[in-house]
């Protein structure tokens, strides 16, 4: 309990730094007029999510899903599905059987 | 001709099978109506021609055995539909075509709907009134003081669509209420059923614990004979569930008498209109007359729900939507490298509120902030199924409205995402149980915007949840003031 108490008054302050490095993890292109509105809404969602530290969850297990039963596993059959033309046809650019990339090596 | 499209799903398709309608007539009174309702703006894609196409067959080669029979039906844009454009209402999904069908949609198909188009929704299914679609917004049928007002979202265009007669009925998907909220906010029925009851295949995804297909539809019996349609195991979704199929609309019934219903406390909330106040009450009375008992009941962490919802949500958005990387699919930008043409093309492929949910669910997995936030959100989830698990022991089914307020108008909760999320109050905690739970349309308030009752049941009982909605609907005698304004 100790370790949230000490976060959440860290935790609150999502300044630009903190933006530019999510919208970095994201994968989001970012400029002023996006980090400003991102600081605004960011703070404030989490501001509201930090309601949750009222409850002592020290004990409880974490729920990651509804569903308790076992994975299936399909027979082991092969089956004629995602051929190459299906994969390839959606993408913007292509080359005969390839995803074409901006240059990765120098 | 004309008032085909007035006719419930039930109704056409039984007609349709007797040959007292042909499949291309219903087909051909839907499509002159979709033609002239362009101003609710509810499809993305249309697909008249093919409908059509499809409706002859049907009646040429007396195609008549399916339970959907010549039912003419249009999905939302998050099902995958095999040669028909897929967007999720996204810029960055603009111009896909999957090579496959949802298993959702395969059934509608297998079973003899014809497909008219895709219907707008908030991009990604994220939002609460359709506001956040690439392709405007989606307008509701209903309208106060000449004012347009929102059809509720995620599945916005599916709202409008059903109850403006555009689609016989419809599918949307729910992750914290897209389907009921919608359906509230424009007098139709909408079900989201008990996680892993329907397939997930081919479905755009947004939270996958917490997205579920379902129907939406013009009343109770619809609502049945869709979920026949759609459930049932797939081997493809790792967490459809193995249940014996069920009957649904045949073992619909009204006898509810004796049955537990359970009345949350904690579902009373601040600012809440005394007009939804009040019939919530006449919802308990309405059961009461069925010969339900009443129960009053406590969910303690129901405050706590839309919070761990605005956690496991994003993280689990951030995680599915990095696959929109300009490579496979889609719309692509340009870029000097790798890493730029990556974050030019989520930059200008998404909108702000999914860049807002990527951004936070980012934040909330990043290393640092994971047991702080996410894991936090993931015991609280524990927690609030708790809750449910515990009141089921003493309730067959709980009664609450759907929202906690009647569609607003367009622009009005734009500018502030907290106010916005607060329309899902009464719905997320039920994605996050995973219980099934359905929308009817149970009123209007005073400027004449229909208002739903929400009733949710244990995991796999839809039976009792359809047939408590069955009874309440003979109550309620909800009749649609739709005035077709737009035509």
């Amino acid at each position: 309990m100790l370790i949230y108490l000490n976060f959440s008054s860290s935790l609150m302050s999502i300044n630009k730094e903190t933006v530019k490095k999510i919208s970095k993890l994201s994968r989001i292109a970012s400029n002023e007029e996006f980090e400003n509105s991102m600081i605004k809404d960011l703070n404030s969602i989490l501001k509201f999510v930090e309601q949750l530290n009222e409850l002592n969850t020290s004990n409880t297990e974490p729920l990651s899903s509804v569903v308790d039963q076992k994975l299936y596993q399909r027979d082991d059959v092969e089956k004629k599905i995602n051929e190459k033309k299906d994969i390839l046809q959606n993408s913007p650019i292509k080359n005969e059987n390839y995803f074409v990339v901006p240059k990765i090596i120098e | 001709m004309g008032e085909i499209t007035k006719l419930t799903l039930v109704n056409l398709v039984s007609k349709i099978k007797s040959k007292e309608i042909s499949a291309l007539d219903a087909c051909s009174d839907y499509v002159s109506r979709i033609v002239k309702s362009k101003k609710l703006n509810t499809f993305v894609t249309e697909t008249l021609e093919q409908a059509i196409s499809s409706a002859k067959k049907i009646d040429d080669n007396n195609l008549k055995e399916g339970i959907l029979s010549g039912a003419p039906i249009a999905v939302k844009d998050l099902f995958c539909t095999i040669n028909v454009e897929t967007t999720a209402s996204s810029k960055i999904l603009k111009g896909f075509v999957p090579t496959y069908e949802s298993t959702v949609t395969s059934k509608l198909w297998e079973r003899g709907a014809v497909l008219l188009g895709k219907l707008n929704c908030d991009e990604f299914a994220m939002g609460s009134s359709n506001e956040t679609s690439a392709f405007g917004n989606v307008i509701n049928p209903y309208k106060v003081n000449d004012e347009n007002i929102v059809p509720g979202g995620s599945s916005g265009g599916c709202s409008a669509a059903v109850a403006a007669d555009l689609t016989v009925a419809t599918v949307g998907t729910d992750t914290g209420g897209s389907i009921r909220q919608p359906a509230a906010f424009t007098g139709i029925v909408g079900l989201k059923p008990t996680y892993g009851r329907c397939s997930r295949w081919g479905i755009v995804a947004f939270a996958s614990s917490l997205d579920q297909a379902g129907p939406m539809t013009k009343n109770v019996s619809d609502c049945a004979l869709m979920l026949d349609a759609i459930s049932g195991f797939d081997e493809k979704d790792s967490t459809s569930a193995n249940t014996k199929k069920e009957e649904f609309l045949k073992n619909l019934n009204r006898n509810i008498k004796g049955l537990k219903i359970g009345i949350p406390k904690e579902y009373i909330v601040d600012d809440m209109p005394k007009e939804i106040q009040d019939l919530w009450d006449k919802g308990i009375s309405w059961m009461k007359e069925s010969g339900a008992i009443i129960k009053y009941i406590s969910l303690p962490h129901t405050k706590y729900a839309l919070p761990t919802y605005y956690i496991i949500a994003p993280a689990e958005a951030s995680s599915n939507l990095a696959r929109y990387d300009g490579v496979r699919y889609g719309f692509r930008a340009s870029g000097k490298d790798l890493n730029e043409m990556y974050e030019n093309t989520r930059s200008l492929g998404f909108g702000n509120e999914v860049k807002r949910r990527i951004m936070i669910g980012t934040y909330v997995l990043s290393s640092g902030y994971y047991d702080a936030y996410y894991l936090k959100a993931q015991q609280v989830r524990r927690l609030i199924k708790n809750d449910f698990d515990l009141v089921f022991k003493d309730v067959d089914a709980i009664l609450t409205p759907t929202a906690p307020s009647s569609a607003f108008k367009i622009g009005e909760k734009k500018d502030d995402p907290i106010s916005m999320y607060l329309n899902d109050v009464f719905t997320v905690p039920i994605n996050l149980a995973g219980l099934p739970a359905i929308s009817i349309p149970a009123g209007f308030d005073q400027s004449g915007l229909p208002l739903g009752l929400q009733i949710i049941g244990k995991p796999f009982d839809e039976q009792t949840v359809l047939n408590s909605a069955y009874a309440l609907e003979e109550k309620i005698g909800f009749k649609s003031q739709v005035k077709d304004w737009w035509m």
